[in-house]
This record gives C-alpha cells, sequence and structure tokens, in this order.
C-alpha cells in the first residue's frame, strides 16, 4: 500500500517538470509577438521557426508527463 | 468504472487472432490483426485515395479539391527546398509520405479511429526510421567524416572533448525525442479530452439525484464547452505535430547532407 502512495505521489511530482515546458513555450511565443510587433513584415517568414521552437521546449514538458504516466501506471 | 478510465482508450484489442507462433528472431511472437492495425489501414487508405482523387482531374488553373493537395505539396516542397537546399528535392518522397500518413493518423485518431500515434511502438519505429536513414547518408556520403557531425569547427581545443560528448548524447537523443514528442502529444491530448468528458457524465449523474446535485449542470455544461474548446485545440495539435515531425526530419537530414558547410 505504502509503495502505490508513493508512485502516485511520484507521479504528481513529476509533472512538475511541465512548469519548465510552460515557462519555455511563453517566452517563445511572447518573444515572436514582441518581435512581430517591432518589424510585422518579417514576422510570417519566422512562423516555421516559431513553432519548432515550441514543439523543441514543449518536448521536455512532454518527457515529465510521460514519466508521470509511466510512474502511475507502470 | 473501467469505461471512465482515460487510459482505456489506448488498450490495444485483437480484432482477428491468428494464434501464436515461433518466429526465429524474437521467439514466441502473438499474431493478430489489432484496432492499431485497422487504423493504419485507414489512415493508409484515406491518404491514397486523397491523392489518388486530387491528382485524377488535373488541371493548369486548380480547382478547389486540386488546391488543397497542391497546398500540402507545396508546402512540404518549400520546406525541404528552405532548410535543405537544392538536393532537397531528393529527400522530398520520405519526407512528404511521412508527413501524410502521421498526418492522417493524427486527425483519423482524433475524429474517427483509434489513435495509432498514441502508440509508443509506432512513433519509436517512425523515429528509427527517420534517424536510420540520416545516418546512412551520412556514411553514404561522407564515409567516416560522418563523424565530423560532432565536431563543430573554431572550438578551442580545451573544451572539444566535453563539446563532443554533448552533441553525440544529443545526437542520441534525438530519436527518442522524435518520438516521445508524437507519443506524449497525442497521449496527452485524448487523456485530457477523456477526462473533460469524463467529467460531463459525473456531474450529470450529479445533478440527476435532484436536490443540492442539481448544482452540478453549470459544471457539466462548463465541461462541456472545455471539451469542444479542446478538440478544436487538437485540431491544431494533430497537424503541428505532423508538420513539427516533417521539419525535425529536413533539419536532421540537413546536417548530415550539407555537412561541414553552415551551421
Amino acid at each position: 500500500m505504502e509503495l502505490d502512495a508513493a508512485k502516485q505521489i511520484g507521479a504528481g511530482l513529476a509533472t512538475l517538470g511541465m512548469i519548465g515546458a510552460g515557462v519555455g513555450v511563453g517566452n517563445i511565443f511572447g518573444s515572436f509577438l514582441t518581435g512581430a510587433l517591432r518589424n510585422p513584415s518579417a514576422a510570417a517568414s519566422q512562423i516555421g521557426n516559431l513553432f519548432v521552437g515550441a514543439a523543441l521546449a514543449e518536448a521536455l514538458g512532454i518527457l515529465a508527463f510521460v514519466l508521470g504516466i509511466l510512474l502511475k501506471y507502470g | 468504472m473501467a469505461a471512465n478510465d482515460p487510459i482505456h482508450q489506448f488498450q490495444i484489442e485483437k480484432l482477428v487472432d491468428f494464434g501464436v507462433v515461433n518466429l526465429p528472431l524474437f521467439g514466441r511472437t502473438e499474431l493478430a490483426f489489432t484496432n492499431s492495425h485497422l487504423a493504419m489501414t485507414i489512415a493508409f487508405v484515406a491518404v491514397v485515395g486523397f491523392l489518388t482523387l486530387v491528382t485524377s482531374k488535373m488541371q493548369v488553373v486548380p480547382g478547389r479539391l486540386q488546391s488543397v493537395g497542391e497546398t500540402l505539396f507545396g508546402m512540404i516542397d518549400n520546406l525541404s527546398e528552405s532548410i535543405i537546399g537544392h538536393e532537397g528535392r531528393k529527400f522530398f518522397p520520405f519526407i512528404f509520405t511521412v508527413f501524410m500518413f502521421v498526418l492522417a493518423m493524427n486527425v483519423l485518431g482524433l475524429l474517427l479511429t483509434f489513435t495509432v500515434t498514441s502508440q509508443l511502438a509506432i512513433t519509436a519505429t517512425l523515429g528509427l526510421m527517420t534517424i536510420a536513414l540520416v545516418i546512412a547518408i551520412g556514411f553514404l556520403r561522407h564515409g567516416l567524416g560522418f563523424f565530423k557531425l560532432f565536431v563543430p569547427s573554431g572550438v578551442p581545443i580545451v573544451l572539444l572533448p566535453v563539446i563532443v560528448l554533448i552533441e553525440f548524447v544529443s545526437f542520441l537523443l534525438r530519436p527518442i525525442t522524435l518520438a516521445l514528442r508524437l507519443f506524449g502529444n497525442m497521449l496527452g491530448g485524448h487523456v485530457a479530452l477523456k477526462v473533460f468528458a469524463g467529467f460531463v457524465v459525473a456531474l450529470g449523474a450529479m445533478a440527476a439525484n435532484g436536490g443540492l446535485g442539481l448544482f452540478g449542470i453549470p459544471g457539466a455544461a462548463l465541461s462541456l464547452s472545455m471539451v469542444v474548446a479542446l478538440t478544436a485545440l487538437e485540431c491544431l495539435v494533430a497537424f503541428l505535430q505532423a508538420f513539427v515531425f516533417a521539419v525535425l526530419t529536413c533539419i536532421y537530414l540537413n546536417d548530415v547532407v550539407n555537412l561541414g558547410h553552415g551551421h
């Protein structure tokens, strides 16, 4: 029973890793908007980079999520 | 309650069982036509059918249907050209195939069938296939010069061992993150959808008992609108993850195709 409780707590703690992903993705989109408002004509060409950057930052949050799922159901 | 378990939707079920066989390399293996197979087959037929339909009556000035296909085609063509350069055309078939297959599996999984891309085995296979192609092209084109990939130019000699180690580990992590990103996004999105849909049922059941449970009705309505909003978001994510997979494939291919010049 204690092992079970520890697993649940661990899964919950693992989700804290998503904080970092939230900060990262927010930072990317915020910086993009800052740049896009300064120079709107260059914004369209950077949409691809924007989403790749967001995906790369998000992957680390996903890693935390996968760890949580593994702890809970693994 | 098994029906409300958010993970239950990812269960592999055997539709046609072929029994257990002994394979020479893998040992005891269960052979079956599963719901995952079925969904993949549907995705494959959908992609081939769609592209056949789109190109069946080709005109110089594209009609509505043809321009949808041309937009998808042109997008990946632009992508491979802008990232890999003039040699991007050679790798276009692979990138476009992977993109269309992942896109079809994501979108069909969201709307119609079992979500194949929420199985780690499938996304890991796609990731390994990509990285195997990258390594094969690296060795075929540059021979042992492929290892220059891990040695960036203009690094002080003192720092070199550390940098090489970091580059090597980050290269090894590429297929893992490629697989986990797609898997995690699909799994997470569908679990979130299922959890909010479960709230609707649970709060509705509470309201059916009357009394104070009636307060569950606004909660259920809120959850239902959340499900609608999340479905819209998941449509975007389904497309975006296929696109990101294609972009990263291009970037990894570019590393070995244009090895040494430009970073």
